[in-house]
């Protein structure tokens, strides 16, 4: 019984990481961009549910009603600026930009608001659970999560799939150039890109906020999950993405039942096991491995 | 069509330095004098500002052989800082003296970093970078589970007793010192010898580099294990002047923003780049230093600017504007055998 509930802990918290992974997914996909401040931006997404949602009267629990448009905005323009003049420039420029933008962040929250853990108050709620038997408890917040995270995931597989915005930013994906000669402005879909992975990621942020306590320092560990989940999984597959947060949720549950000091342990081997066997991971294409 | 009679056009002459090379080697030893005698001259406070300061010299320098020349932008190497100092603390538990240990603690990093290239080598830019990040995410996790090296509260490194409190910040400084001159140096000779030809074919064209038959793969992994062992000297000169050795602050990510950005501000792909960023970057965190993490905020923000504003950073700036090699590793046709070649040529008939 006691695997049962390591299978299905594992599946929950994968969920939660496949939520996180699929904005770094995207926006490596369509801008070919590791965006190094992804785990950063979802703590300030935290930071935000905490500190402004109650500054505008909205209840901690509804708050991402706010923050995930606010993000998207953000997310475009930052895009727009920053981000394309690096993206200008070239693949190396844009790594360092967005780790400066990543360490910027992290001290930023340091200095404003202390290194004091946080998190996100949504009441009673947090502690409801549904009781399987006297081993399984499956928690109310990350069957929530783990539902949002598939609901997310087949809206963006199907937004790319069958609506015109999304055969764009698939064209644009695929073939910049070509795509600009049709008369696309690649550099509004790279916005569009960037503003649907910014939404992701805040609504990432608040799940992570309202699961476990955080800090301005809980960015690094973020990204490591949603990366390590991106590379299992297959770079560039949306549903290979969650498998591979499936995967390295149980896997870290599974390192976790011995000691708990190999949570994130087990979850990093299984990483590099996948890397010298299958560097393409297990739904990718052998070609995006070396984008 | 050449005329067969006409004067031969005299021979263009190549040279590397701006300088008469006895100027360089007079400086050198200039510079190394200053700095091996700075504890007699200078005050204490200064010593230990200038240790810190080494140590981040080497780390910005490796960082800059990494990705400046070799095109690795690695997020990771405080996870050989970390091997470096804990390497250190458990040769000086076995017995050994702490600086005694330095080298030893070099030669672990490197072996450690060698089977890691195969894993890494399977991923290409930001992947890389992240990677190379889960990397020493897992060597300090690894540590952690080791009780003998103190686990997660960390350890004093033993060895250090016998020497008083002015004493050890000497020593400390001498070794820091010596290391750092050490890496620099090396850094320069390799740049300079025929692996630094390969180093800056691949810098600026990767593609062109490999079709004509430069071995890229082989001179990354040398260039990466290089700049493994110069992180680890960095780590275990680090721990011998903390002296208590934390997981937490060994393999800090702060070590690799702070390399990376000394060397981005300074200038990439340049020698004294890194020197100049390390310089900005004391000089930034000494004035602010009340103000807890401010200076790594405005330095991380300049970094973001001169990256998308100025890439070849401040050496870069200078180095176009007044043509000015302080350290030359490349070569050029001398500005007088020039003048005299354009001046043959006009008079040619």
């Amino acid at each position: 019984m006691t695997w049962a509930n390591i299978l299905i802990q594992g599946i929950l918290i994968g969920g939660f990481y496949a939520l996180f992974a699929c904005g770094l997914s995207l926006m490596f996909g369509v801008m070919k961009v590791i965006n190094l401040a992804h785990g950063d931006i979802a703590v300030v997404a935290a930071y935000a549910a905490v500190f402004l949602a109650p500054k505008l009267h909205v209840a901690q629990l509804w708050s991402f009603a706010v923050i995930v448009p606010l993000f998207a905005i953000v997310g475009y323009l930052l895009q727009r600026t920053l981000l394309q003049k690096a993206i200008d420039r070239d693949p190396f420029t844009t790594l360092l930009v967005t780790f400066g933008l990543s360490v910027v962040i992290e001290n930023l929250l340091l200095e404003i608001y202390s290194a004091n853990g946080q998190s996100v108050n949504i009441g009673e709620l947090i502690a409801k659970s549904w009781q399987v038997n006297s081993v399984i408890y499956i928690s109310y917040v990350s069957l929530v999560v783990l539902a949002v995270a598939v609901a997310v995931l087949g809206a963006l597989q199907l937004f790319l799939s069958r609506t015109s915005s999304g055969r764009l930013i698939r064209a644009v994906s695929d073939d910049r150039e070509a795509a600009q000669l049709c008369g696309a402005n690649y550099k509004h879909v790279f916005g569009v890109a960037a503003s649907i992975a910014f939404a992701t990621v805040a609504l990432a942020g608040i799940a992570f906020g309202i699961s476990t306590e955080f800090a301005p320092t809980s960015g690094g560990i973020n990204l490591l999950f949603a990366f390590e989940a991106v590379v299992i999984g297959g770079i560039g597959s949306l549903w290979g993405t969650l498998v591979g947060g499936v995967l390295l949720g149980v896997a870290q549950q599974f390192g976790a039942h011995f000691n708990l000091e190999y949570q994130t342990l087990a979850g990093n081997a299984l990483f590099l096991i996948v890397l010298a066997i299958r560097p393409q991971g297990l739904f990718g294409r052998r070609v995006s491995v070396n984008g | 069509m050449a005329d067969p009679t006409a004067r031969p056009l005299p021979p263009l002459e190549v040279e590397r330095s701006t300088f008469s090379r006895v100027y360089t080697v007079v400086g050198t030893v200039i510079v190394f004098a200053f700095f091996t005698a700075a504890p007699w001259i200078l005050a204490a406070s200064w010593v230990s500002v200038l240790s810190n300061f080494f140590t981040l010299l080497i780390m910005a320098t490796m960082w800059n052989l990494l990705a400046g020349y070799a095109g690795m932008v690695s997020i990771g190497q405080q996870g050989f800082v970390g091997l470096g100092a804990y390497a250190t603390l458990y040769f000086a538990i076995e017995g050994m003296n702490p600086f005694v240990a330095i080298p030893f603690a070099i030669i672990t990093c490197a072996i450690l970093a060698y089977p890691i290239t195969y894993l890494l080598f399977r991923l290409r830019g930001g992947y890389f970078a992240v990677a190379t990040w889960v990397i020493a995410d897992s060597a300090m996790l690894l540590i952690l589970t080791v009780a003998l090296l103190g686990g997660g509260t960390g350890k004093y490194l033993p060895g250090l007793t016998n020497l008083s409190p002015s004493q050890l910040d000497h020593d400390t400084y001498l070794a820091t010192w010596l290391v750092a001159f050490v890496v620099l140096v090396a850094t320069y000779f390799i740049l300079r010898s025929r692996l630094g030809l390969v180093l800056s074919s691949l810098r600026d064209n990767e593609t062109a580099a490999r079709s004509s038959g430069a071995k890229v793969t082989s001179t990354r992994r040398l260039i990466y294990v290089i700049a493994a062992a110069g992180c680890g000297a960095a780590g275990s000169v680090l721990a011998i002047s903390q002296p208590f050795v934390q997981p937490g602050n060994a393999f800090s990510l702060n070590w690799a923003a702070e390399m990376l950005f000394a060397s981005m501000i300074g200038g990439m792909g340049t020698i004294e780049g890194p020197i100049i960023g390390c310089v900005i970057f004391f000089v930034l965190q000494q004035s602010l230093q009340n103000l807890g993490a401010w200076y790594l905020i405005i330095f991380g923000a300049v970094a973001v600017i001169i990256a998308i504003w100025q890439p070849r950073g401040i050496w870069g700036l200078i180095r176009d504007t007044t043509h000015f090699e302080l350290l030359p590793v490349g070569y050029r046709v001398s500005e007088r055998s020039l003048t005299s070649h354009r001046r043959a040529l006009r008079d040619s008939p």
